[in-house]
């Protein structure tokens, strides 16, 4: 983490404002571990078939929610205090929107956890743990790039995990077609089978959230909305 | 004449903020190229046109090297910490600045395509075209009505009462004020709250029928409820007039503006749509200032 001296959003003559946005990006990041650590968790509780670890990861759910409300509160405060400008307010608002972004990998992360102690009553599924190794990786690192992003306003990494979300979507594609054969080779498989499909189809929303994040990333740096716009369009923002 | 038009256009001063540039620069200030504005300085078929503009207080040079448009109707918001140069511009627009015997002003300076400064130029009709509004309400010790009045009457503006009443009535109104002291037109000025004696030096700026108001923080005096109804005037009059605003108010200059003009030790270095400058400044210097990293 930067010192406040050498952060961009230090430097105020205001000690006390410094200190505050210090402390939401810190207390975002902490959120961002957080919520890291759970969808980890929630992975690994699902390939091991370990309920014991899913049910921990649904108890620490709350705790991801009250941190959403905290930052929540703590991002109007400082709108209502410092009537923030410029780059400011694009921390402020990023923020206000990234927590939400944070608070539903924390819900996929529940529901995965959800569908890890359904599966362990029903007995294993018979495929696609595979799937979920892989695709889980894979947005685990889009999700800890997209913090490490914010961390260091940087706007090319934001940019590389933006192009990765087609990617993301090509393989829950393609594991849903393997799954959805399978389904279809013996009807007893289908109950299971769509545990795990749904198990991807939160991953892949993980995906999506990543995504989010660092479109708010390329916003705080560049001052330019890139939702809802081509890549392309990214690029050229991210370039300038 | 000079002392009449003073007396009708409110005090002469000298510039409260010194001119002398900041001597605390961080050391690794970011080094400003003159005469160049980032952003959008110019605009078509404007109603001021200022090219490279100079002004100097004795040797001290207070504007370096200024061009700027300004729009019809637009209301343009001057911004920038103290000693700028902003109210020293703000004051040139009018020639206030003539009454300052050290203060020299070069460059062109035009009003609908015509020299401000040309020397045989009526600056007592240019300050009727261009009326301005300070800092400090200063109504005339009279009353409300001739507080009013006394404008349109010195020009000639009205032969009869009946044409006086409906002048006064109508700048009155277009101020926000009309309800408020329609029953006490006789009362001394000087006997209203802070708020309403400033919406009467602004009704008592639009009753001579200006085509651009000036205004040198209007609000700074004025309690929040009395800045409010000033902010919302200054967009009603904006319909009607052109208005160029100085203000030390971040959050003023984004609520009234259509652009947002960025002074820095005289020099002009960011002009803007306000939208722009208050959410992404495309100057360092910009950010710095309105974000409060530096005053």
């Amino acid at each position: 983490m930067p010192t406040q001296k050498d952060d961009v959003y230090g430097d105020h003559i205001s000690h006390n404002f410094n200190d505050e946005l210090m402390e939401l990006k810190t207390e975002f990041l902490k959120m961002g571990g957080m919520v890291e650590a759970q969808l980890e968790n929630a992975i690994q509780s699902l390939v091991d078939g370990d309920g014991h670890l899913a049910e921990q990861i649904r108890a620490k759910d709350k705790q991801v929610d009250k941190m959403e409300m905290d930052l929540d509160e703590e991002a109007t405060l400082i709108i209502a205090r410092r009537q923030p400008t410029a780059r400011d307010l694009r921390l402020v608002i990023s923020v206000i929107k990234m927590v939400a972004d944070l608070e539903r990998v924390g819900d996929e992360a529940k529901k995965i956890a959800k569908l890890t102690i359904k599966l362990s009553e029903e007995g294993q599924a018979p495929r696609g743990y595979v799937e979920v190794r892989h695709i889980g990786t894979h947005v685990l690192g889009m999700l800890h790039d997209s913090l490490d992003a914010f961390a260091r306003l940087d706007s090319e990494q934001a940019l590389r995990i933006m192009k990765e979300d087609k990617r993301v979507d090509e393989e829950y594609q393609a594991a849903a077609r393997t799954l959805l054969t399978f389904m279809m080779e013996d009807t007893r498989n289908i109950s299971r089978c769509m545990s795990v499909m749904w198990v991807l189809r939160a991953l892949e929303r993980v995906g999506d959230h990543a995504c989010n994040i660092a479109e708010n990333v390329i916003f705080m740096a560049k001052g330019e909305d890139v939702r809802h716009t081509p890549v392309e369009e990214a690029e050229r923002v991210v370039g300038r | 004449m000079n002392t009449l038009n003073t007396m009708v256009t409110g005090e002469a001063q000298m510039p409260e903020e010194s001119v002398i540039p900041a001597q605390e620069d961080k050391p690794e200030e970011t080094v400003i190229e003159e005469g160049k504005t980032v952003g959008r300085p110019f605009t078509d078929d404007p109603k001021f046109k200022l090219r490279n503009v100079e002004v100097f207080y004795g040797q001290d040079r207070a504007i370096k090297n200024v061009s700027l448009d300004i729009a019809r109707n637009e209301v343009i918001a001057f911004i920038g910490p103290s000693g700028c140069g902003k109210s020293t511009l703000l004051r040139c627009l009018n020639r206030m600045n003539d009454s300052i015997d050290i203060c020299r002003v070069k460059g062109s300076l035009q009003l609908d395509g015509q020299d401000i400064y040309d020397p045989r130029r009526d600056v007592v009709e240019l300050r009727a075209r261009v009326g301005m509004v300070f800092q400090k309400p200063n109504p005339f010790p009279k009353s409300v009505y001739d507080n009013v009045a006394y404008g349109p009457r010195i020009h000639g503006l009205a032969n009869r009462k009946s044409d006086l009443d409906q002048i006064v009535e109508s700048s009155l109104r277009k101020a926000g004020l009309w309800e408020e002291v329609k029953d006490r037109l006789d009362a001394t000025a000087t006997g209203m709250s802070g708020g309403q004696q400033q919406r009467l030096c602004i009704a008592r700026a639009i009753a001579v029928s200006p085509e651009v108001v000036l205004m040198d923080e209007p609000c700074s005096a004025l309690d929040p409820i009395a800045t409010a109804k000033v902010e919302e005037l200054i967009a009603e009059l904006s319909e009607s007039y052109t208005i160029v605003i100085v203000t030390h108010s971040m959050q003023q200059a984004a609520r009234v503006s259509h652009r947002t003009a960025y002074f820095h030790l005289g020099h002009l270095v960011e002009v803007n749509e306000t939208k722009k400058v208050f959410t992404s400044p495309e100057h360092e210097l910009t950010e710095s200032y309105i974000t409060g990293r530096f005053g």
